[in-house]
């Protein structure tokens, strides 16, 4: 700021204070419906305050779930989805460190072709593939797997390159000094490069583990048994049902615990989540 | 480019193996399959399957209902993109402003990127619902009758609203980096050479700004065309009358619903080579941002 | 500990530009030799062939009876000190200097003694627990010493080892490697592009050129008797003078270049050359006129308070005088 202007300053602040209510007033709603009964949305006047049932709902999912809806209770989906979720954003750092470290540290015939086919998975998000995808799922047997929910998507070119960027910002000449003090390439990974990568991999897991647990349209495809659902992809099947208005109020309380996990991720871990943020997209 | 490297031959594949791997049967192949399948026709039995060239994207360029979807998918993208960047932009520029409170409203403001796109369309579908929701409640003492579930425009307001919003943290965190890095003292000249704020906003700020904001336009355009299918399958299912039957939620629906997969694998292809052209785009920026 | 032979090397790289060529160098057990030129002589590329992180494209480095042209770093019994040290970030000194004897499976009782000697040895005891990042520029340096004293190898290579510091540390280091490489007898190849580093640590200097070998020989024999222009230029704090002959009275000999250092230029009312001054510059401990004679630019150094005369007389110190060839800038014998 150059000059000292209250008056803009106020306005700031007020431009903020809009803001953060508009960014919250959903979630804020939907906290307020997961604490009533079944029976205060029917009265006309909808509740801007928190009820008195928080405690029975959340029960409710926890013990029974929406037995209606043929839906496991919440827990087992919370379950899936945080099986799902590590298992994404793990394999993604796993596999593409390994070929970052690859691409970067060895000269080797048809390198450059690894590295487009590589590249070629940022031009095919699974939208686009989305029916011959399945069947190949489907062809394998890992229908209704945590395998067939998480291995498909593990593929990224984003994370290949950041570590890519990051490996040749790393001095030649601390390889140099660990070839002279006797580490091959494996032991150079393990004891040099991985400790290096530390707060990279942190702020992409973070970034991985959000894409991971909030994926929709891939675990609603794959997943057609109930033990196997995931929350994010579990709350549509709830909020479906048919000639009747859903229950509400369980419904907001799932969609409130879909939320939790990722969003204690982002405000614990703001500092590596913004790293990871701006830095994948480089 | 490294000057220190290992020499072996064999390792660097057995590393990349995973990674090739997964991209080969899971990217690569139903890609390939997609484009072949594309030109093929299935009869209703789906006993046999005959070469026909063009056609299926011919019967695209012929189907009203395709059209209407390519439409759609324009006026979707196009509103989510520019009020989610609006929002976002005035957003930063405030925080910007307040060095220190500024960090408090950015905690409070990075959270919806947690809340998945179809969790996003879940919690508005609610609000907006017209028998509980709390707007319509609100819009109906204005005189305005809400009801997305018959009107078109309605529909769309609310799938663009969830779809900005999901997408509002992204698009201000990348804006206040980028306010961050234009230097103070540019700043500090301009008002030397007597421009007050609102004349440094537009001179120094806009174009200093503006490879972040063609960055996020870029980005912007492919989330709310290939994201935003959680959000449509959560609230809408592309209706009423096919008004917010974006193209991504097209290609799902002719597959997997209508079982018409040469029709959906010659939507899929068109798709690719939309994200080609993006990502292209996308990647041409990048190398002008280092000569910048 | 071993002598280091160097027979013909030479490095073209796969693009067809050579880097250097045919390097003869025989490095006597426990010597300390400098390879000093300015950048892009191939002194570094000399090196890091020696320590197996280029490789040979021609002829044979040897170390101790053995040719290591095939064999990896680790495995040639060397240890390098690197221009900005190397030093892993992320690990504590002691682990620094441990890495390398860790890797080559040494007991833990045998790395923890090598590890304090090298740290009472170095000063570095107290700051054993710390991290790279913890540490003074000088301190940095002297635990990549450290890294290289405790593999206890058959010679030590430095790459620049002192340009990060500033010039007090410099020499505060540089005597300091001198005297630890003396303690320990370890043979040492050295790469500086500094002539008063390499004349001041070296036994033998190896003066490079393009890529190639201009003059091997003690400090003071590179400065008494350089073996061409470009060595005469080169070492020396101020730049020795090279004219044409025809400028020097009564030594008219034709393709002929003269070097004359500026200290060897002595002011003299009945001098017989006689400099048009265009300049002084102070340096504390003398001045340094900058003059023409015979449309030659020169420079000559003078004592502290000595105001030149305009013109400037001045004689050549007997025996001061070098010939070079001025076709092939090397020495003519008998000068």
């Amino acid at each position: 700021m150059v000059e000292d202007r209250p008056l803009l300053n106020l306005l700031a602040h007020l431009v903020l204070i809009v803001g953060v209510a508009v960014v919250a007033m959903p979630l804020w709603i939907a906290f307020v419906a997961s604490t009533h009964g079944p029976n205060d949305f029917m009265s006309g006047v909808v509740p801007i305050l928190p009820g008195p049932h928080l405690v029975e709902n959340y029960s409710r999912m926890f013990s029974t779930g929406v037995s209606t809806s043929g839906m496991p209770p919440v827990g087992r989906m919370l379950l899936n989805s945080a099986i799902m979720a590590l298992s994404i954003s793990i394999g993604k750092i796993a596999i593409s460190i390994l070929s970052a470290f690859a691409i970067v540290y060895f000269r080797f015939p048809l390198r450059m072709l690894a590295f487009w086919v590589i590249f070629a998975t940022l031009m095919l998000p699974v939208e686009v593939r989305i029916v011959p995808t399945y069947k190949v799922v489907a062809d394998l047997g890992l229908l209704n797997t945590y395998a067939g929910l998480s291995i498909p998507l593990i593929a990224s070119a984003t994370a290949t390159f950041l570590f890519r960027q990051l490996f040749l910002t790393m001095p030649d000449e601390l390889t140099e000094a660990a070839r002279i003090d006797g580490a091959g390439p494996m032991k150079f990974f393990r004891d040099i490069l991985l400790p290096l990568s530390r707060t990279n991999i942190a702020a992409l897991f973070v970034i991985m583990f959000i894409y991971g647990w909030n994926q929709y349209l891939w675990p609603l495809l794959v997943t057609t048994s109930s033990d196997k659902y995931t929350i994010v992809a579990g709350i549509k099947r709830m909020a479906d049902v048919a000639d009747a208005q859903p229950q509400w109020h369980l419904v907001m309380a799932t969609a409130i615990l879909a939320v939790l996990p990722p969003l204690l991720v982002v405000v614990l871990m703001q500092r590596l989540f913004v790293k990871g943020l701006v830095e994948t997209e480089k | 480019m490294k000057r220190a490297l290992f020499g072996n031959r064999l390792l660097p594949w057995l590393l990349l193996a995973p990674q090739l791997a997964v991209t080969a049967i899971f990217f690569l192949w139903p890609a390939a399959q997609a484009i072949r399948q594309s030109f093929l026709r299935e009869d209703a039995f789906g006993l046999s399957t005959s070469f026909v060239g063009l056609a299926n994207y011919a019967a695209l360029w012929g189907s009203a209902e395709y059209l209407n979807a390519v439409r759609v998918t324009a006026i979707f993208a196009v509103a989510t993109t520019l009020l989610s960047l609006g929002v976002a932009l005035v957003l930063a520029l405030a925080v910007d402003r307040l060095v220190r409170a500024g960090k408090v409203y950015t905690t409070l403001l990075v959270w919806p990127y947690a809340v998945a796109p179809a969790v996003a369309g879940i919690l508005w579908w609610f609000i907006f619902n017209p028998t509980v929701g709390l707007l319509p409640y609100v819009l109906d003492r204005v005189g305005y009758d809400w009801n997305h579930l018959m009107r078109p425009r309605d529909a769309m307001i609310l799938v663009v609203l969830a779809s900005a919003w999901s997408r509002i943290s992204y698009c201000f965190l990348f804006f206040v980096a980028g306010l961050q890095s234009i230097p103070q003292s540019l700043h500090e000249a301009a008002a030397i050479d007597g421009a007050g704020p609102v004349k440094r906003f537009f001179t120094i700020t806009l174009p200093l700004l503006s490879p972040t904001t063609f960055f996020l336009l870029v980005v912007n355009i492919v989330y709310a065309m290939f994201e935003t299918f959680g959000v449509i399958d959560a609230t809408t299912e592309g209706g009423p009358a096919q008004s917010t039957n974006i193209m991504v939620y097209k290609v799902w629906f002719d597959g997997f619903i209508g079982q018409n997969l040469g029709s959906s694998a010659a939507q899929s292809v068109i798709l690719m080579l939309i994200v080609i052209a993006l990502t292209v785009i996308q990647f041409r920026w990048i190398e002008k941002r280092v000569a910048y | 500990m071993a002598r280091i032979t160097l027979n013909g090397v030479g490095k073209v790289y796969p693009g067809g530009t050579r880097a250097v060529g045919g390097v003869d160098l025989d490095v006597a057990d426990g010597e300390f030799v400098v390879l000093v030129g300015p950048s892009g002589c191939g002194k570094s590329t000399l090196l890091r062939m020696i320590a197996g992180l280029e490789t040979i494209t021609e002829g044979t480095v040897s170390i101790g009876d053995r040719v290591v042209n095939d064999i990896e770093p680790a495995g040639r019994d060397i240890a390098m000190v690197f221009q900005n040290y190397a030093l892993y970030p992320h690990m504590s000194v002691r682990q620094n200097l441990a890495y390398g004897l860790k890797n080559r499976r040494t007991p833990a009782a045998e790395i923890a003694r090598r590890v304090d000697e090298a740290a009472r040895m170095l000063e570095l005891a107290p700051y054993l627990d710390r991290k790279p990042r913890q540490l003074s520029g000088g301190q940095r340096q002297r635990v990549a010493m450290g890294r290289a004293i405790v593999r206890e190898p058959a010679a030590f290579l430095f790459d620049e080892p002192l340009s990060n510091l500033d010039a007090k540390l410099r020499g505060v280091m540089r005597w300091e490697i001198k005297t630890l490489q003396r303690r320990l007898a370890t043979t040492a190849i050295y790469v500086t592009h500094d002539q008063v580093e390499a004349m001041t640590l070296g036994d033998r200097l190896v003066v490079l050129n393009g890529g190639r070998v201009e003059q091997i020989g003690t400090p003071l024999e590179v400065y008494r008797r350089p073996a061409s222009v470009f060595v005469a230029g080169f070492i020396g704090s101020t730049p020795m003078n090279l004219v044409r002959s025809d400028v020097l009275p009564g030594l008219a000999r034709p393709g002929t270049t003269v070097g004359i250092r500026p200290e060897d230029l002595v002011p003299s009312p009945d001098g017989a050359l006689s400099m048009q001054v265009s300049g002084i510059e102070e340096l504390g401990v003398s001045r340094l006129v900058h003059g023409v004679i015979g449309g030659e630019r020169v420079s000559v150094v003078v004592p502290p308070d000595f105001q030149p005369s305009e013109p400037l007389r001045l004689s050549v110190r007997p025996g001061a005088m070098h010939l070079f060839d001025a076709a092939t800038g090397l020495r003519r014998e008998g000068s």
